[in-house]
């Protein structure tokens, strides 16, 4: 187990919770792991992209014949190479996805929505003669006026990005157009009631700004199409499936025509989760009869690919002096940019979700603006809901002078406690991540002048869903294990691991690989902190199917029934009224007769995992604000997360204080800059400040162990939930240490200055 | 365009390669050389993913044009190791668990390789500052430090 780790229930294992070395370690280390953009193929082009410098226009005209007759150049499309696509929501609300704005998000249609909209792509024999030809590309815009900020979008006279959006999830439908693409409402009991009795109320309304994931490897990929109707992609993608549908549905392909082969991926924290070039490069390649490559910049990724919402919320609560929260009352509303589609549902379910609170209500608005269109980030929407709310909650624990972690175990949701959404809670865990920074010195450890000390929580869903993997039993007694999932952060070392444990065999016996399209069964994207849970399950299903099938072969060489034969330690075992009549046969020994005992031995299995448990955390951060030059600095930061079992306690720390990092990032200087033009001012990682080694301090990781009894052992996704308590953790840090709550993201220099000048607040 | 010649030395092999003349060292190093180790994380010298020693200078190979590498002798990551040898840097990025997705990890290993050439005895805060030109977005820095600080005493020997 981890050394970290706090057991809530012991168990022992031989290989889960061991910290080997990752099966794809060594090439990640010397350079020879190929990345979405280290693929090459003979007779390759490269492909560019033209973008909006508008933030708002009309496009009157494409004129593509001077790049077209540049030489050099084998091709330029525009969004006339795409296939229309029917305007409709496919697939469960929360995550729907539309193809008529998908398809205009990879290329503008009739208007630029953004600064960086693609408008038209070249193929050509050279980098610089591409981007010579997307010089010559004449395209005439009839600028129009644009919104970039959330509640300015909502005004009634405000300019339109969709002249016939009518708001969904309003009754009756409103008469008039407007940005407002959706609205949610979930309740439970009734607030005036609960507000009516409560003793003190707190209300504060809070504005976060759009934070980008900053995955370090722009997105990138390689395409072979024929015209003949057949296609290879080769990118870096949370799923190669995913990309595999998108791809296809906007070429108007077939599916089985299109094979995608999975690249190392460069990190992705939901953001590689849908396609911006894939489809451009199948295009283009389809159109010349060659590979194409296309790359993007850095710059491109800030200003063309998803940055999470930003938003503007009203958050209220009402508690009895006891400590009893009695009410809840919030408002979110999130920008979805370009598109309609912000993770607002999730911030709506999850922000109170931590909590049982007897009346609640919360409301959201999915907001359409001039930005890139969003996209998931890491437990997509709940860090935002979740710094208002859990900056309430400090505000309400310090008014009626009560501890804010012994106010949150008072109210913090039980098995049974019922949520907004409807089925109740059936895990206990939140408590437990409160408990165990209660319990850390910490958290009552001496500060010094400056210094402030502030904790906050978060709930995360989680997910399971579809996922395939087989296995094989090489004939010298090895195992090959190949899964769907993409590798973000270890995941072949997991799978490795289970199923070493499963098998009862050593981990190096074990070679983890992730396979392409064609050569395994659906699985749905790395992300919803789902892979250890879904794809685990099916591994170890695999990994059964198997054992029945060593059990059988060594019941042929034993020339007994099969139902005598156990699998144990990594040998078929005699039992039964066979019991103790033949040695075990070893995994290895039962291979080496595969041959002569029915052929190749292997299995795979599919699965729609249910039963997937959600995630809980509480974190605890000190401060230190320099009151000169307003300047944050984190001097400890502790994560205290549920991960139900860690497989591989290394990696799972790893999510741990990656998450708690690009939290305290959004927390302290990450934002979109716009100017009044609606351009983007900090298209890079000099102005776009992404926390830096020297910011910070170690990141204590507590792996709280509560097993999730559906998962073979007791696996809980781990992966996003970390990073939701803290925005929250560190402005409830700040207050502590200045007497003023910050309720704007990101809390940088000269917002603090401003807070310092002005008056103390409560 | 009339390309230029240059003639250098990569990982202490003698290479001699054509470029254009707007064209990266790092553009050389993938597009022309095909050394793909070293990663474009931003193209403008602010994430270190393209990293390298040039006469045993650290620098960012997306601010050097390819002409200029003209008689210098260039270390990627791809001449880290000896043979079959993983460097203890290496060795120790995987013990600690120190990368997730990798693709900053070149970078990371030739910043750390050139700073313990400097310094054998680095403290954690000497670690961290000459790492801050390093972008890391999965790990949040803490086990890069370790295996780097684990590193630095399997060198000097203790």
């Amino acid at each position: 187990m981890g050394d970290n780790a706090i057991m809530r229930e012991q168990k022992l294992f031989k290989v889960v919770g061991t910290r080997p070395v990752r099966p794809d370690g060594t090439p990640k280390v010397t350079g020879l792991a190929q990345f979405g953009a280290d693929f090459a193929l003979p007779g390759m082009l490269w492909g560019d992209i033209l973008r909006s410098p508008h933030a708002h226009a009309r496009i009157r005209s494409i004129n593509t014949a001077k790049a077209r007759a540049l030489p050099g150049v084998k091709a330029v499309i525009t969004s006339a190479d795409f296939p229309e696509q029917k305007f409709e929501y496919v697939g469960p609300e929360r995550v729907a996805v539309n193809y008529w704005h998908m398809t205009r998000n990879v290329m503008a249609r009739e208007k630029v929505l953004y600064e960086g909209h693609a408008v038209a792509a070249v193929a050509a024999v050279s980098k610089a003669v591409a981007a010579e030809a997307l010089r010559l590309i004449e395209v005439d815009y009839e600028v129009l006026p644009h919104v970039i900020d959330v509640d300015e979008a909502m005004r009634p006279d405000a300019p339109l990005l969709f002249e016939n959006m009518i708001t969904r999830g309003i009754e009756p439908a409103p008469t008039k157009p407007s940005n407002i693409s959706k609205r949610i409402e979930l309740k439970l009991g009734d607030i005036e009631a609960g507000f009516a009795a409560a003793d003190e109320i707190v209300e504060l309304n809070f504005k976060t700004a759009p934070v980008h994931q900053g995955y370090i490897e722009p997105h990138a990929c390689l395409a072979r199409f024929e015209t003949g109707g057949q296609g290879e992609i080769w990118a870096s993608s949370q799923g190669h499936f995913v990309v595999r549908a998108y791809t296809a549905k906007l070429l108007n392909m077939n599916i089985g025509d299109v094979l995608v082969h999975p690249a190392e991926i460069g990190g992705g924290f939901g953001g590689k989760t849908v396609i911006y070039v894939e489809p451009v490069a199948a295009a283009l390649s389809r159109k010349t009869g060659h590979p194409v490559k296309i790359m993007m910049s850095r710059e491109d990724v800030f200003k063309a690919t998803g940055p999470t919402s930003g938003a503007s919320m009203t958050v209220k609560i009402g508690v009895k002096k006891d400590g009893r929260i009695v009410a809840a009352d919030g408002l979110f509303k999130y920008q979805a940019g370009a598109f309609p589609g912000s993770p607002v549902m999730n911030g709506v379910m999850c922000g109170f979700a931590p909590y049982n609170i007897p009346n609640v209500r919360s409301v959201g608005y999915d907001v359409v603006c001039n930005r890139p269109k969003s996209a998931a980030y890491r437990a997509p929407g709940s860090p935002i809901s979740a710094f208002a709310v859990e900056s309430v909650m400090d505000a309400v624990a310090a008014r009626i002078g009560m501890d804010p972690l012994k106010f949150r175990l008072m109210n913090a949701a039980k098995v049974g406690t019922p949520t907004t959404w409807g089925p109740k809670h059936a895990y206990d865990s939140y408590a437990y991540t409160v408990q165990a920074l209660l319990d850390h010195p910490a958290y009552s450890a001496k500060l010094g002048k400056n210094q402030g000390r502030g904790v906050a929580s978060g709930f995360w869903f989680n997910n399971g869903g579809e996922s395939s993997a087989t296995v094989h039993i090489n004939e010298d007694g090895t195992v090959v294990i190949a899964t769907g999932s993409m590798d973000i952060g270890g995941s072949r070392a997991s799978m490795a691991i289970m199923a070493a444990e499963t098998l009862g065999i050593d981990y190096t016996s074990v070679r983890s690989i992730v396979a392409d399209t064609g050569s395994i069964g659906y699985t749905h994207v790395t992300g919803g902190s789902r892979v250890t849970y879904a794809t685990g399950t099916a591994v170890v299903e695999a990994c059964k199917k198997v054992i029945g099938e060593l059990c059988a072969r060594a019941a042929m060489i034993w020339d007994v029934d099969k139902g005598d034969v156990i699998w144990e330690d990594g040998c078929a075992m005699p039992a039964g009224k066979i019991s103790g009549k033949f040695e075990p046969l070893s995994l290895k020994a039962i291979a080496a007769k595969r041959a002569v005992t029915g052929g190749p031995i292997g299995a795979e299995a599919s699965v729609n995992a249910g039963g997937f448990a959600p995630g809980f955390a509480s974190e605890l951060c000190e401060v230190e604000v320099d009151p000169e030059t307003g300047a944050v600095k984190i001097l400890r930061f502790i994560v205290a997360q549920d991960v139900g079992r860690a497989i591989h306690p290394s990696y799972v720390e790893g999510q741990m204080q990656g998450g708690a990092v690009q939290g305290i990032g959004w927390a302290l200087n990450e934002e979109y800059i716009y100017g009044p033009d609606g351009k983007l001012q900090n298209a890079g990682f000099l102005d776009y400040r992404i926390p830096v080694a020297s910011d910070l301090p170690m990141i204590e990781a507590l792996m709280v162990e509560v097993p999730n009894p559906n998962h073979p052992f007791g696996a809980k996704g781990v992966g996003e939930v970390n990073i939701v308590p803290a925005m929250a953790a560190v402005a409830n840090a700040i207050n502590h240490a200045i007497g003023r709550r910050l309720t704007e993201l990101p809390m940088s220099p000269p917002k603090i200055l401003d807070a310092l000048n002005s008056p103390r607040r409560g | 365009m009339a390309k230029h010649h240059v003639t250098t030395t990569v990982n202490g092999n003698g290479v001699e390669f054509l470029c254009e003349t707007q064209q990266t060292l790092l553009e050389v190093l993938r597009d022309e050389l095909h050394l793909t180790g070293t990663k474009e994380g931003c193209g403008t010298g602010d994430c270190g993913a393209c990293s390298i020693t040039i006469d045993g200078r650290l620098v960012c190979s997306c601010l050097m044009l390819g002409v200029e590498a003209q008689g210098k002798s260039i270390q990627t990551i791809e001449g880290m190791a000896t043979g079959e040898k993983l460097h203890p840097l290496q060795r120790k990025f995987l013990e600690h668990a120190a990368l997730q997705c990798g693709v900053c990890t070149p970078g990371f290993l030739m910043a750390a390789q050139s700073l313990l050439e400097r310094n054998p005895d680095p403290t954690e805060e000497e670690v961290r500052f000459w790492l801050a030109g390093n972008l890391c977005r999965c790990t949040g820095y803490n086990k890069i430090i370790d295996a780097v600080l684990d590193a630095a005493r399997e060198i000097r020997g203790n």
